[in-house]
């Protein structure tokens, strides 16, 4: 890929504490988000694919959480700095959405005032200015009456109208990048539909980076155009998305895509075996997916996998991908 | 044939204010739904957040009083408390909620949890029951070991199939699901609901299964209803839904489906403004002028679509295309 490199993980590790130890929930994770790109990353709950958004922005406890490595933005690594550079940069370079809109806005505030809050502190606009801008942001995020919108309450405001005035919030600086965790999960489909349309168009716009956080494919297949699929606290497959569905390559990811309710099949779904293991007592070494796949012999998997490239751009851990095959159709191989 | 018969039903709550506290208005959570539901089938219906359909789950089992209209088992009203009594009703319906740790009873063990219908309903000794409850964990697939942990020692796929072995304990008839995989990871989910499936066979069961998620219940379902507002906007099997839908409403929903194709991306992303641009154009045929929806209108022996006039749909057609 030709464009900018804007952010840049590197052997990322946010460890949290469980009764007096560390346990890596993010193990080594490396990631780059060029320019103008939406990077979805996917998993199921508990791989760390929040945690590594909110190791970005710094968002963990200090006292129970480890975070080390590097994730360079500008040449400087964000890991070290201190709350008072963090503040900077957040709400300024980068824009953050959470899953839950109601959670994240305060319930005394109107919306105007919440957009324009981020505004007092990081440009030095003034009263009408601010003001102004709020309305065209409320505007650009499709909100249809903004004066009005503005002078409201968030409990007035439909699911899908706070995630646009959470959206709003996040633009309000024009960041760099948007962080958008699970900015879905709470909507009905014909909302989701919307927000997810809104966030590609203005993506469009702004020329931001986005990552994408999600638990699901379709909303994957969708809007973004590279994907990085987590399990249990490491990148397992990462690919452009075109590519990645066309040709998914970690047993993972396939069986992932195999357990997915598709439209027309009546036969049964896929299951993977097994769960995901807890944090405490995962096995570190080895392949991680292995234990869930156990009638691939040991042979197959490498003893400590690393991510390889197996076409460009597009990486696989492990070589246990060869020769997988799922457990009922045999010998068949890709 | 249809065991339960389900006819005008109507569930009201009042929205009360002022100094005394009286009755204002109403809030129309189902106003005025029919459903039939036969033997071994599974019913699905979707609808947006708010729009009626778990309190219609709950009208049926009988957790919500129903304000108006009739709700027919095996021919026989069902609408009180002294009417389910006497046709055990309560035995033959049961229920799988969304938030399964919030029905578990976190002081209980699983033994208890399960227990609790067959205690109400069967006269076991306690040798017979323990019996019965280990068939019944041995059909959910859970080790015997569970019998007596507590519901905060299990993973939320787990709970979930807790909940479903203490809905099958009495042998129903009907299991109204109220979203029963929403909160669970794709790999969870799809464990279920093969499960829910393999139950059916062995029982003969029905489900109702409540969902906004329409990939989950075209995998399910044979027939499906679309509720908007209280009342159902379009019926009919899972083919004339998905392949044949006829109300905008419907249309606009099946197009929000993320799916994943990566190929047809664009095409998709056009189908979702047309249908946006449609719908605020034709609302004045599939609405009346406060937004209500119509009543249905047969358009073929399985499907119904709510409109005003049945020669409009061609129009529609037209329009859009």
């Amino acid at each position: 890929m030709e464009s900018e490199k804007l952010l840049e993980i590197k052997n990322l590790h946010t460890a949290f504490k469980l009764q007096n130890e560390y346990f890596d929930a993010v193990d080594g994770v490396d990631l780059t988000l060029y320019k103008n790109e939406v990077l979805a990353i996917v998993g199921e709950s508990g791989c760390g694919k929040s945690t590594i958004a909110n190791s970005i922005v710094g968002l963990h406890n200090k006292n129970y959480t480890k975070v080390s490595g590097e994730i360079i933005y500008n040449d400087e690594n964000l890991v070290e700095y201190s709350e008072k550079q963090l503040n900077e940069i957040r709400g300024k370079e980068i824009g953050f959405i959470f899953q839950d809109p109601l959670a994240s806005l305060n319930p005394l505030q109107k919306i105007g005032i919440q957009i324009e809050e981020s505004l007092i502190y990081h440009t030095d606009f003034d009263k009408e200015q601010r003001h102004e801008r709020m309305l065209q942001l409320l505007d650009q995020v499709g909100i249809i009456n903004p004066k009005r919108t503005a002078n409201q309450f968030p409990h007035q405001l439909s699911g899908g109208m706070r995630q646009r005035v959470l959206i709003a919030i996040a633009l309000s600086c024009k960041p760099e990048i948007i962080i958008a965790d699970e900015p879905t999960t709470a909507l009905d489909v014909t909302i989701q539909a919307q927000i997810l349309d809104l966030l590609t168009e203005l993506q469009n716009e702004i020329n931001a980076g986005i990552i994408l956080i999600t638990h699901d494919l379709g909303v994957v297949a969708q809007t973004s155009n590279r994907v990085a699929v987590m399990y249990a606290g490491q990148i397992v497959e990462c690919a452009d998305t075109i590519e990645l569905f066309k040709n998914p390559l970690h047993p993972y990811t396939r069986s992932l895509l195999q357990s997915v309710p598709q439209a027309d099949s009546q036969e049964e779904l896929h299951v993977i075996q097994g769960m995901v293991p807890s944090l405490k007592y995962l096995e570190r070494q080895g392949c991680r997916f292995a234990p869930r796949i156990p009638w691939i012999s040991e042979s197959e998997h490498e003893k400590n996998p690393v991510l390889h490239e197996v076409s460009k751009d597009h990486f696989v851990r492990c070589t246990c991908w060869k020769n997988f095959h799922f457990k009922d159709d045999g010998g068949s191989k890709i | 044939m249809s065991f339960l018969e389900i006819n005008d039903l109507k569930v009201h709550f009042p929205i009360r204010g002022g100094v005394f506290n009286t009755i204002k208005d109403y809030v129309y959570a189902v106003d005025g739904v029919n459903m039939s539901i036969k033997e071994g089938k599974t019913y699905g219906l979707i609808g947006e957040s708010g729009s009626g359909k778990t309190t219609i789950g709950k009208a049926i089992v009988g957790l919500e009083n129903s304000t108006g209209g009739e709700i027919l088992y095996k021919g026989q009203p069902v609408n009180s408390k002294k009417h389910r009594k006497k046709m055990n009703y309560n035995k033959d319906v049961q229920m799988i909620f969304q938030d399964v740790l919030s029905s578990l009873d976190p002081k209980k063990r699983i033994i208890d949890i399960i227990a609790e219908p067959i205690r109400n309903f069967e006269n076991f000794t306690k040798d017979q029951e323990l019996e019965k409850i280990l068939t019944l964990l041995n059909i959910v697939g859970m080790p015997p070991d569970t019998l007596y942990k507590y519901p905060h020692e299990f993973s939320g796929g787990q709970r979930q199939r807790i909940g479903i072995a203490r809905a099958v304990a009495l042998n129903p008839k009907l299991i109204v699901a109220d979203e029963p995989v929403s909160a669970l990871d794709l790999s969870v989910q799809a464990q279920i609901l093969n499960f829910m499936k393999s139950i059916q066979k062995d029982f003969n069961l029905s489900y109702l299964f409540i969902s906004h998620d329409l990939g989950v219940v075209k995998h399910m379902c044979d027939y499906i209803y679309i509720m908007y507002r209280g009342k159902f906007v379009e019926t009919g099997t899972k083919e004339d839904i998905y392949n044949n839908p006829q109300h905008i409403y419907t249309k606009k929903l099946i197009a929000a489906i993320p799916e994943i194709n990566v190929q047809k991306r664009d095409e998709m992303r056009m189908n979702r403004i047309k249908f946006e641009k449609g719908y605020k154009e034709l609302e004045s045929i599939f609405y009346d002028k406060n937004g209500g929806v119509y009543d249905l209108v047969k358009i073929s022996d399985t499907h119904f679509v709510a409109i005003k006039n049945k020669e409009d749909l061609k129009n529609v057609e037209n329009s859009i295309a």
